[in-house]
């Protein structure tokens, strides 16, 4: 019954990428665009086992990059939004400066990370953790603050210390809203190891991408980016799943 | 009257606005006894449920004095307890572990409260429910479970801020039932409790007294006492005297001065 609804619901989908996949490749046999700008599907797929790239250590790098990102985006998101929920002097000297540093383009900074860190695994994921974190400050903030008059009256009731209110009622409380935020992180986790990647990397997917550039192996390329969005999927459905599974009473919050 | 539990002399509140200021209340002067189940009537904003507050301990009253058991109130103090309009149940407990939260909060034992939280539960007919979600009960069951956690730590004193006020009709008719018999209304050692209500036969049905509060600043306008037998049936709602009492508290809060049996 499961498997039917789940049938029922995706066919559509399924229909649309194995047409798309059709398309591409009819697309590329018969109009003659070059291999460079338009590679066919089925040199994508051969090209997962070019001999040439050693494909495992640049996923390997990669993941470790994205993963290494997220969680160090949650853990400083985390500690700053609990920080600014605490104590309304640190909400008052963070928060602009927290702003600012979000309106600043990440990107731009990647260059300089390079001149501060060199080439290595760690600045690519400082920049992920750096794009990412924002999302979870707030969240976790909102997520501690959102909580009703009545309930803290009771816990005020029952003479419990701040910090008591904090571990048993506001920190649970905000649990699904960090959760909510670390799917926006786990993207921004991807994007900012990939631009790291770019700007300097001695391996990794996006550094094949940047290969590719001068070798016009543009499958290699397609691969790569399959490669880069498995990884992402994977830690986006990871991250779904401990939502479901820590906060199973706030199931649709979003 | 027995032994006063709660004591207000010349209670008064006024807040800051944006305004300016406005007074809550004004020379509130009020006993309870000990035992005694009271209830505070009033229109909308006539500072009831502040007054609640201020006896918790939860808002400082800005003049008179505010005693509950021979003690001067500043800040909560422990031996309350408190119900709210909503159950305000923390949504990712179980109702066991929603009932044992005060002793986790007041840095109190809960594991050797369970066997009385499983009591407290089966007097209020959750026996079964006790390893549920919040969201898996009524409304109704839900404001249950919330009594139970106020009577965890066996508080002598209940304070009730409107708890069945967003509950329908009948529920709200069944729980004023329900209420009676978890307090045992006959027993010696009844917990006293402090009961606001905009519902005027509610407050008949379970009090020994209702004080009509008027509107802002709140005073008391009338302390009237409910002689109704106790333990009290539904029937007792279809008696004269119900009647007479509650028409009484009416009058009083739509400003008419005809009232039949009472002076203000």
């Amino acid at each position: 019954m499961k498997i039917k609804a789940l049938a029922q619901q995706y066919w559509p989908t399924v229909v649309l990428f194995v047409l798309l996949f059709v398309a591409w490749q009819l697309a590329v046999s018969y109009s003659g665009i070059r291999a460079y700008l338009l590679p066919s599907p089925w040199s994508v797929v051969q090209a997962f086992w070019e001999p040439d790239i050693p494909w495992t250590q640049h996923i390997w790098t990669t993941t470790l990059e994205i993963v290494g990102a997220f969680f160090m985006a949650a853990a400083v998101g985390v500690m700053l939004g609990v920080a600014i929920a605490w104590s309304p002097l640190i909400a008052n000297a963070l928060v602009p400066f927290l702003v600012f540093l979000n309106t600043l383009p990440k990107v731009a900074i990647a260059p300089l990370f390079l001149v501060w860190m060199g080439y290595g695994i760690f600045p690519n994921m400082l920049m992920g953790a750096l794009i990412g974190f924002f999302p979870v400050v707030i969240n976790t903030a909102v997520g501690l603050s959102q909580v009703e008059a009545d309930m803290l009256d009771l816990g005020r009731v029952f003479n419990a210390p701040k910090w008591k209110i904090f571990l048993k009622i506001r920190i649970p409380n905000a649990l699904p809203y960090i959760l909510s935020s670390l799917k926006i992180t786990a993207t921004a986790a991807v994007v900012g190891a990939i631009v790291g990647e770019f700007v300097a990397s001695q391996s990794g997917l996006g550094y094949v991408i940047t290969t590719t550039q001068s070798s016009m192996n543009t499958s290699l390329a397609f691969a790569a980016l399959i490669w880069i969005s498995a990884v992402g999927l994977a830690l986006y459905g990871l991250v779904v799943l401990a939502a479901r599974l820590w906060a199973p009473w706030a199931e649709g919050i979003d | 009257m027995s032994k006063k539990l709660i004591d207000l002399s010349q209670v008064g509140m006024i807040y800051e606005a944006a305004s300016g200021p406005v007074e809550a209340l004004a020379g509130i002067s009020l006993a309870v006894g000990m035992g005694e189940f009271v209830s505070l009537v009033g229109p909308s904003g006539c500072g009831k449920s502040t007054l609640l507050r201020i006896v918790a301990g939860l808002r400082p009253a800005t003049s008179g004095t505010v005693k509950v058991a021979g003690r001067q109130i500043t800040r909560p103090i422990p031996d309350i307890g408190m119900v709210f309009q909503q159950p305000i149940l923390l949504k990712w407990r179980s109702i066991l572990q929603n009932v044992l939260l005060p002793a986790e909060l007041a840095g109190k034992d809960a594991s050797g409260l369970k066997k009385r939280a499983h009591e407290l539960l089966e007097m209020a007919g959750l026996s079964g429910f006790a390893e549920k979600l919040p969201r898996e009960l009524s409304g109704g069951m839900q404001q249950r479970a919330a009594l139970c956690r106020a009577l965890l730590l066996d508080p002598p004193l209940l304070l009730m801020d409107e708890p069945f006020g967003a509950l329908d009709a009948m529920t709200r008719d069944d729980m004023a039932l329900e209420l009676l018999r978890i307090w045992g209304e006959t027993s010696a050692s009844r917990k006293t409790i402090l009961f606001v209500t905009h519902s005027i036969p509610e407050a008949v049905f379970l009090s020994d007294r209702v004080v009509v509060m008027s509107a802002r600043p709140g005073r008391i306008a009338a302390d009237i006492k409910i002689d109704l037998p106790r333990p009290r049936t539904i029937e007792a709602r279809a008696s004269e005297k119900f009647g007479h009492l509650s028409l009484d508290i009416f009058k009083l809060l739509s400003n008419r001065s005809e009232a039949t049996t009472v002076a203000a």
